[in-house]
């Protein structure tokens, strides 16, 4: 069968009308998330990966995918009118975005990001749909220490390539790596640094980690910072709609965003605000008119939007085909499906087609949902904005002990979450990413197994690694995007890349 | 509001503590990966080999930390204040604590309103009431709904029949 028979095979399970509507309550959270300063996608999923235990896995997983599309739309909401991203992939898009509605054209701005986003999520979804098998092909042919290299490259650029400083992503990366020791070792079955607490031998939960980081660490940091003025939520002036001149200027950023937004997606290389600062200053470079950057320029929201969007798609790439998750989010759809004992990789492509390609086929679903939802609707999403911090960061608190109790109320599994959300909160002090250590204590145990695997096959010698070309380029690239980065930031050109540091989703 | 140990003058003091925190995780892990006797098999790597190598580089992260706090490169920290962070600990630990005694509501509507009075909401005559309904409600869904399996106090029992 060809991808096209697969995707409408997909179809079919994805009009289901129950597969439907796990769709639209996944694309309507993700929406709200998105819209809410504070909480991402991939909070949200960790919370709502102990509710789902019980639930369809198809369901559940297309919920998920929801989320993740959803919330790249929503972001782009509070972006433009609050000046206070929704979340970290929306970061560039408030940069043109706040200065475009003060001007009186947040109409226009709020149609272009979700036009830009729903023709990036359709061509980068069918990307995803036509890429996946040959991505798959390639994968079967790895092996162990392909996909050791493949998950050190991951870590290097999770960790170290972006953001402020190498040490400091390193170090978050080594907290989750050392947090991922933690329990039963999967090749002998011993116990490790269990401490002899019995809660330990099953290793530290990712959904407790993630939820204890995103949203205990996040409501202290916010806390901490003590009262601040009310936040202005420019209002909606003019119509939404676009006019001639905001389409001819609109189509061509569109498109480009996706092109740079898709790869760098399926690159293991981080989350989606990468691709959202390489379009914009892309867009900036080729507009007719560049002075008109920083004084809001629609090229500058619809070419990030359209970027972000191509990105979530792009990240389902190597956690659909390989099982690498590329993001805090991915990293969470991945305990998703191990929620479900479904593990991600070329075979679940062989087991589970319907699953997969109902997944991808929704996706499409979803994204036409979220053009009505975000389009005519939005007035609605900008009432989420008014309700008051207070209440919000309490209800936000309350779900996030309410996943932990509900798999596991014991009070050890509480206080770690605890733990966690004060080590998240210092973190965030002290200037320390989130996101590599939820990656690294999920890819962590499966880095080392490979490693082992891969040593065994070759009776304990080390050069084994570096003798499968495939594995030499990926572990070459790894420390390529280790060193660079510290030469980079020595020549004094760091800022650039602190600019695009990967942050949570 | 006083601010965390070393955001004032010495901008570096903080980097000195999460060097030995740092160092102290990475020696504990090197202990405890030493430790496993060596069954490392084919491999030549057992299961102390991961705790063993990420504990040394823990361990080098930490005196790269300390240096860096030597040579003094202050860092860009907003100032903190510390009781809005201390009412949302403690409303989190009287919810360990609380949990199984008086059920699910009780616990989270307190943690609830702790949240709450971090956040500038200060009259817990109403934020209490509005966190044990808000709990309540969040319970009935879940716990009755969603099949979540939640603790549940008396009151929860009465209304929902446990």
């Amino acid at each position: 069968m060809t991808t096209f028979d697969f995707l409408l095979q997909g179809l079919s399970v994805a009009m289901n009308p129950m597969i439907l509507l796990y769709c639209l309550i996944g694309v309507v959270l993700g929406t709200a998330v998105g819209v809410l300063p504070g909480i991402g996608p991939a909070l949200t999923v960790a919370l709502l990966l102990p509710v789902t235990y019980g639930l369809d896995p198809a369901g559940s997983l297309i919920m998920f995918a929801g989320i993740y599309y959803g919330g790249m739309y929503g972001g782009s909401t509070t972006s433009i009118l609050l000046n206070t991203p929704g979340e970290s992939a929306s970061i560039v898009t408030a940069l043109e975005g706040i200065k475009m509605a003060r001007k009186g054209r947040g109409g226009p701005a709020l149609a272009t990001a979700a036009i830009g986003s729903f023709v990036a999520g359709l061509i980068a979804t069918l990307a995803l749909a036509f890429l996946a098998p040959y991505v798959v092909k390639l994968a079967l042919i790895f092996g162990p220490r392909e996909y050791f290299g493949l998950m050190v490259l991951a870590f290097v650029t999770v960790s170290a390539a972006f953001g402020d400083s190498t040490l400091k992503g390193l170090t978050s990366l080594f907290i989750g790596l050392a947090l991922a020791c933690i329990g039963i070792d999967q090749l002998t079955g011993q116990a490790r640094l269990s401490f002899g607490v019995p809660q330990l031998l099953d290793g530290i939960e990712v959904t407790t980690l993630a939820v204890a980081m995103f949203a205990l660490g996040e409501a202290l940091f916010v806390a901490a910072q003590g009262p601040r003025g009310a936040e202005v939520v420019e209002a909606v002036k003019g119509s939404v709609w676009m006019s001639r001149d905001d389409w001819k200027r609109s189509w061509k950023p569109w498109l480009r965003g996706t092109a740079v937004g898709f790869p760098i997606g399926a690159m293991p290389a981080g989350g989606a605000e990468i691709g959202t600062f390489l379009s914009y200053s892309m867009e900036k470079r080729l507009a007719r008119n560049p002075e008109e950057f920083g004084h809001g320029a629609i090229e500058g929201v619809a070419g990030p939007e359209a970027a972000n969007n191509a990105s979530a798609a792009g990240t389902l790439v190597p956690l659909l085909t390989l099982g690498l998750p590329t993001s805090a989010t991915a990293a969470i759809l991945l305990a998703g499906f191990q929620q479900f004992g479904l593990q991600p990789g070329p075979l679940l492509f062989i087991t589970a087609p319907q699953l997969v390609w109902g997944l991808i086929a929704s996706l499409l679903i979803a994204n036409c949902m979220l053009l009505v939802l975000n389009l005519p609707l939005v007035g609605l999403w900008v009432k989420l904005l008014t309700i008051p911090r207070p209440w919000l960061y309490s209800g936000i608190l309350l779900f996030a002990t309410l996943g932990t109790i509900g798999a596991n109320p014991s009070p050890v599994e509480l206080t770690m979450l605890l733990v966690f959300g004060l080590m998240g909160f210092g973190m965030r002090v002290f200037g320390y990413p989130i996101a590599p250590v939820v990656v690294g204590l999920i890819l962590g145990p499966m880095a080392e197994q490979q490693l082992r695997r891969a040593l065994a096959i070759a009776q304990g010698d080390w050069t084994t690694l570096v003798q499968s070309p495939i594995a030499a380029i990926l572990l070459l690239l790894a420390t390529a995007a280790l060193v660079l980065p510290i030469i980079l930031r020595a020549m004094g050109k760091g800022r650039v890349l602190s600019a695009v540091a990967a942050d949570e989703d | 509001m006083t601010g965390l140990p070393g955001t004032g003058r010495r901008p570096d003091g903080a980097a000195f503590i999460i060097a030995v925190l740092l160092g102290g995780l990475g020696g504990l892990l090197v202990r405890e990966g030493g430790l496993f006797p060596d069954r490392a098999g084919y491999a030549g790597v057992g299961p102390g080999g991961m705790p063993f190598a990420v504990g040394w580089v823990l361990v080098v992260l930490a005196v790269w930390t300390a240096i860096d706090a030597l040579r003094g490169k202050p860092d860009a920290r907003e100032p903190i204040e510390i009781l809005p962070v201390l009412w949302i600990l403690g409303g989190l630990a009287l919810q360990i604590a609380l949990l199984k005694p008086a059920g699910f509501m009780v616990a989270s509507g307190l943690l609830f309103a702790c949240t709450a009075f971090a956040f500038g909401k200060r009259n817990l005559l109403i934020t209490i009431p509005v966190g044990l309904v808000f709990a309540l409600a969040v319970y009935g869904v879940f716990d009755a709904l969603l099949q979540l399996n939640l603790p549940g106090g008396p009151v929860e029992t009465l209304i929902f029949g446990g």
